[in-house]
């Protein structure tokens, strides 16, 4: 940070998203973020590329995505998509003509793909697909877990452009033996000695023809932040495995023993991936799908509102069977309406919904439940586990109405 | 902001090799302090605080955690960063960072 004209350079781009004169240092303490919890305080910073997003942490940075933004549509535009990193050595030069993606491991050809070379590949696709952080809501856990204490933004929904992964295992053809593949990018820790952020799916994951290498989103070049110039797009998967800033697939002959897959990111092994609060587990395996998840977007807790008709909105999603229906409840749960589910992007994506009602005077409890096709639903109070991963009880928002 | 990466982006493409270099990225350097200790005893694991923590990542990672945990969830924090992460922290300085923690956030 010692280039003058780069600082130029970023400043005036916080000035003109943030309006605030503080240049790149967290927006002055009135347009800090509050998030409703213990040490919820958050600045509003505005990275190069994008919007003012709450700064859970600097180095390395994680950027929660206002959840306002939620309420502009199913697609999260790329500048304020969140971004989450575990380790401080981030790339901060990547030259996209040098930038190869080199598969080996078990294979019969290792290969080392350029940019222009995975474009050209057959097979090129798009998916809208949510990411979503397995920590997500962490914050509203009880009791609390040490963690990136998020509220409820650090997920979003974008199409992604790629070709399937598939097709490059393929091209480096995938040895008799093999079990899985591991995942590695160009970030890396500070000391050498601890544990590099790297992933892996099984054999069978990793070959469905829905997991994308991909460079773009939304239309555009993958944001720096979001793993230009490649990332892995697993849809239906919790964001841990959309491994950014790709370069390196690895095919094993035997499971993956790195720190993120063997001690980090794992769940109770039960079915409701869940312990007593408090509790350690008894048995823990890899997180893996998220579960079914719906959010009301227009109105937030605490809110007033004028008595009588009131049009309500939201999303809602799972991870992929796709979203059957919304029930919304104005009276804490004792009543429950049906809400009309508006545009299919497919059943990775944020599926909005909306619902046209009234509000007699007074307060109200509002609740929203989604049903995923395959027959999940979101329990009414959310259940716990030690790693505060995959939240998912029904929302509550409390307004008044007048 | 975006209009200017994306063109310079589109420039590094159609205009070929011969202009092609390496896009760059900066991020914002980190402003969060640790907080002072709120008595002598704590000097100590303050000082360690300083001198360990932000090796390898700003200390927003400790104000943002739930507040009032105490001491076992200090400890558990800072066996993580030592065990997991080969955080290259001296016994005693671990327990006088715990103390320091617990006592502040």
């Amino acid at each position: 940070m010692t280039d003058p004209a780069r600082r130029a350079f970023l400043k005036s781009a916080a000035l003109g998203a943030l309006a605030a004169g503080s240049g790149l240092r967290p927006a002055r303490a009135g347009e800090d973020a509050h998030l409703p919890f213990g040490n919820g305080e958050r600045p509003l910073v505005a990275y190069p590329g994008k919007r003012p997003l709450l700064q859970t942490t600097a180095r390395p940075p994680q950027l929660e995505t206002p959840f306002a933004v939620f309420d502009e549509g199913a697609i999260t535009p790329n500048d304020a998509f969140f971004v989450r990193y575990h380790l401080a050595d981030i790339p901060l030069e990547i030259d996209p003509e040098a930038f190869r993606l080199t598969v080996g491991g078990h294979v019969e050809r290792p290969v080392a793909l350029s940019l222009a070379e995975l474009k050209a590949l057959p097979g090129r696709t798009e998916i809208v697909a949510v990411n979503q952080c397995s920590g997500n809501s962490r914050g509203f856990f009880e009791p609390r877990m040490a963690g990136g204490q998020l509220a409820n933004g650090a997920m979003g929904c974008a199409r992604w452009t790629g070709v399937p992964l598939k097709s490059v295992l393929d091209k480096a053809g995938v040895r008799a033996g093999a079990v899985q593949v591991a995942f590695n990018g160009l970030d890396r820790p500070v000391l050498p000695e601890t544990p590099d952020f790297a992933k892996a799916l099984t054999l069978e994951q990793a070959g469905d023809d829905q997991v994308l290498l991909a460079w773009g989103m939304n239309g555009a070049d993958l944001p720096w932040l979001n793993g230009y110039p490649l990332r892995l797009v697993v849809p239906g998967y919790y964001g841990t495995y959309w491994v950014k800033h790709l370069d390196t697939v690895t095919v094993l002959d035997k499971p993956f023993e790195g720190f993120f897959m063997k001690t980090a990111y794992r769940i109770p092994d039960n079915p409701c991936a869940c312990t007593e609060p408090g509790q350690a587990a008894a048995a823990t395996v890899p997180i893996g799908r998220l579960n079914v998840r719906s959010f009301l977007t227009n109105l937030t807790d605490g809110a007033q509102v004028k008595a009588g008709p009131v049009a309500l909105r939201g999303i809602a999603f799972d991870g992929g069977s796709g979203i059957k229906e919304v029930a919304v409840s104005t009276d804490d749960g004792a009543t429950w309406i049906q809400a009309a589910l508006g545009q299919d992007l497919g059943p990775y994506a944020f599926r909005p919904w909306s619902l046209a009602t009234a509000l007699t005077p007074g307060a109200h409890t509002i609740r929203v439940r989604a049903t995923a096709n395959d027959g999940s639903t979101q329990p009414m109070a959310s259940r716990w586990n030690p790693s505060g991963y995959m939240r998912n009880g029904v929302e509550t928002t409390r307004v008044q109405a007048a | 902001m975006r209009g200017l990466l994306l063109g310079a982006m589109m420039a590094g493409l159609t205009v070929g090799a011969a202009w092609a270099a390496p896009r760059t990225y900066a991020v914002p350097d980190p402003t969060a302090q640790l907080r002072p200790p709120k008595d002598d005893g704590l000097t100590a694991g303050y000082e360690a605080a300083q001198g360990n923590c932000q090796t390898c990542h700003s200390v927003d990672y400790i104000a943002t955690q739930p507040p009032g945990r105490g001491k076992a969830f200090w400890d558990a924090e800072v066996a993580k960063m030592i065990k997991a992460y080969h955080a290259p922290i001296e016994q005693a300085d671990a327990g006088a960072i715990a103390a320091y923690l617990a006592g502040t956030y």
